[in-house]
């Protein structure tokens, strides 16, 4: 099916990040440099980042991929015999034999950079809609029992069962409920919730109508960062075709089920994707936290019942759905079911998308997947979770990802970002740094940190310049013990984690040693 | 048509509204419409959103305010966004956000002095794996080098 009628079909990413190093420049070099019939489709990334612009080739053999491509790189590819997937040092043979991506469980991400993400024909023959369909046969009960089942948890970070909170929107009464997506991915190292409307819109689309039947909303949002435009335009699209095919609107897919979606544009506030502030956001005001109780589950969005999950954890719904719950809990450990899509980013050889389940260590991602450095000098630290989350040393390698393991090791997986600095790295910089962000991104509702932060930046700058260190340490020690014990949300709660955890791992960045600090 | 540049800016704000009549929560939207058609949310437009949303004029101002995006003065003709979160601080975003205050002479949230560029600081782009990165104009720029962020800059200049 390589060549049908003579035309020969090549691949390259549509998604931002392979635009951002050239693959509109690439795409169009192909297209002037061919000399024969040629279909460009612009896919989402397979997720192998450094391998950035990658092209692909159908062949009868399947995709070949060639990459990293640069725009002057193709006039001698296509003189090499690309579009006939002949040799070349760039040519990395089948895509799918890849090592990087033949080991990893592509779940979530199972058509991302497979598929045209804009093609409803494309979703459905690589088996979308499959979830929908039988939801839609199912009562919103056994959907909601579905999802308990397969032990589904928030991808967002907080990890909150998805089932409960949807058995609770089910259960709470009321003419008009919501279900929201939070793709407010605002944590440094995350991107996946930005691949995954980028590369395949309309998974996100049918998980949302399976989270409508089963809670008995009508009416749903997609909370987009303003700093995702690639994003918020694929969306917008699919969004457009969805309607178009009956998969959205009156009678969806003829059932019983009537929804109606929209996209919503951030405004470029960290905080807003804190599911409260997210909320007010929608509701046109300032992205104030607010307090919980009552939980956005049965007084959310303009006071309504609304289902609040992140982009991959209504992204997983359809397979969940398509292939029983059973399939999904078969994968992972403990009580973290099924897989993850790591991120890796930062200073990282081979950054990119690791979808696998969870039990995977920390090194295995950074080491045999990650590659090490891109600088090529040794990895000193890694950060985890986002920038609310901890910064961990090498020995700490061993620990599995499983949201229990790290919470145990006072650290977390979060959205599953994994930022690797080298050793150049100044780890009292990037304890000040977490607080001076938090200072300038604090909603300003709560003292501990709204203030908190600010006086967090004080007291490090006075611990690195030597002043009263001790007792200065001891005021920063209580001070993190306050913004954790006492703020209304993550933001204040959390950014003590990457300053407690960059004084404990690396406490001579600090002008001190260990013992002095105690 | 002439018209006075206030009752313009009156009927561009109102119909910029009538188009959101049916959108729940509409502010951010019209605010971002505004944006969108104008650079920039002239304060004069405040009162005209609030009379039309039912809003005091201090909720108005609020949610400007709160947020980044909205802007109460004209950009430059071009906007460059240097990246300084962590994934991009690990790669070098220090050092291309010091070249690129000193080449353009000034500090972020700021406009050069002829108008052609307002520097400003954001904090991730989704692009973590391929940093350091830049926008400019809501085009993303991967892997940017210290030579090819002076390069951008010219283009943009």
């Amino acid at each position: 099916m390589s060549t049908s009628g003579g035309v020969t079909t090549v691949y390259v990413p549509r998604d931002s990040a392979a635009r951002s190093v050239g693959a509109d420049e690439v795409a169009d070099a192909i297209g002037a440099e061919a000399g024969r019939p040629l279909r460009v489709v612009r896919n989402g990334s397979r997720g192998m980042l450094w391998l950035e612009p990658l092209v692909e080739v159908e062949t009868p053999s399947g995709r070949i991929a060639y990459g990293p491509v640069a725009p002057e790189d193709v006039g001698e590819l296509v003189a090499a015999g690309m579009l006939d997937g002949a040799d070349h040092p760039l040519r990395l043979g089948l895509t799918e034999d890849i090592d990087w991506l033949r080991d990893q469980t592509r779940v979530t991400f199972a058509r991302v950079g497979v598929v045209d993400p804009l093609s409803a024909e494309d979703y459905v023959a690589h088996g979308g809609l499959a979830g929908l369909r039988r939801a839609l046969s199912l009562s919103p009960e056994q959907v909601v029992t579905e999802i308990t089942e397969s032990g589904l948890r928030g991808r967002g970070g907080a990890g909150f069962p998805a089932g409960i909170k949807w058995k609770t929107v089910r259960e709470a009464k009321s003419e008009l409920k919501f279900v929201c997506c939070n793709a407010d991915e605002g944590d440094s190292g995350t991107f996946a919730d930005r691949m995954l409307m980028e590369g395949d819109p309309f998974t996100l689309i049918e998980g949302m109508a399976i989270a409508a039947w089963a809670a008995g909303a009508s009416e749903g949002y997609i909370y987009v960062r303003s700093e995702y435009p690639d994003a918020i335009a694929t969306l917008r699209a699919a969004i457009s075709t969805a309607y178009d095919h009956g998969w959205l609107g009156k009678r969806v897919l003829d059932s019983e089920l009537s929804f109606d979606l929209f996209v919503r544009v951030g405004g470029g506030a960290y905080i807003c994707g804190e599911e409260t502030s997210m909320l007010e956001s929608l509701e046109g005001k300032r992205g104030m936290v607010r307090a919980k109780p009552p939980i956005p589950a049965l007084e959310g969005l303009f006071g309504k019942p609304t289902v609040v999950n992140n982009v991959l954890t209504l992204g997983s719904v359809p397979m969940i759905l398509a292939d029983g719950a059973a399939a999904f809990a078969d994968l992972g450990v403990g009580r973290s079911r099924g897989t993850q899509v790591f991120q890796l980013g930062g200073n990282i050889a081979r950054g990119g998308i690791v979808e696998t389940a969870f039990g995977i260590t920390l090194g295995d991602l950074v080491e045999r997947y990650g590659g090490g450095t891109r600088s090529g000098r040794p990895v000193r630290a890694v950060q985890v979770g986002g920038p609310l989350g901890a910064y961990l040393p090498t020995s700490r390698f061993d620990l599995p990802m499983d949201y229990e393991a790290f919470a145990a090791a006072d650290a977390m997986v979060g959205h599953g970002g994994v930022v690797v600095f080298d050793d150049t790295v100044d780890m009292a910089g990037q304890a000040r740094f977490a607080m001076e962000f938090c200072a300038a991104e604090s909603c300003g509702k709560c003292t501990p940190c709204r203030v908190g932060a600010v006086r967090g930046v004080e007291v490090i700058d006075r611990i690195v310049a030597g002043v009263d260190r001790k007792k200065n340490l001891k005021v920063l020690d209580d001070l993190c013990d306050l913004m954790t014990e006492g703020s209304l949300c993550a933001m204040g709660g959390l950014t003590p984690m990457p300053v407690k955890s960059a004084l404990a791992h690396f406490p001579g960045d600090f002008g001190t040693t260990t013992e002095e600090g105690r | 048509m002439t018209s006075l540049p206030t009752q313009s800016l009156e009927d561009r704000v109102r119909s910029i509204v009538a188009s959101h009549r049916d959108d729940r929560g509409a502010l951010l939207p019209i605010l971002h419409a505004v944006m969108e058609e104008m650079g920039h949310v002239d304060p004069a437009a405040i009162p005209i959103l609030a009379d039309e949303l039912n809003l005091s004029r201090a909720d108005v101002y609020g949610v400007i305010t709160f947020y980044h995006d909205f802007r109460q003065t004209p950009p430059g003709r071009r906007t460059v966004r240097i990246c300084r979160a962590e994934a991009c601080q690990a790669v070098g975003a220090a050092e291309l956000a010091d070249r690129a205050t000193s080449r353009l002479g000034i500090g972020f949230g700021e406009t050069t002095a002829d108008g052609a560029v307002t520097l400003e600081q954001v904090f991730c782009l989704g692009n973590c794996a391929t940093g350091p990165s830049v926008q400019v104009d809501g085009r993303l720029y991967g892997r940017v080098s210290p030579e090819r962020l002076d390069s951008i800059i010219e283009v943009s200049a």
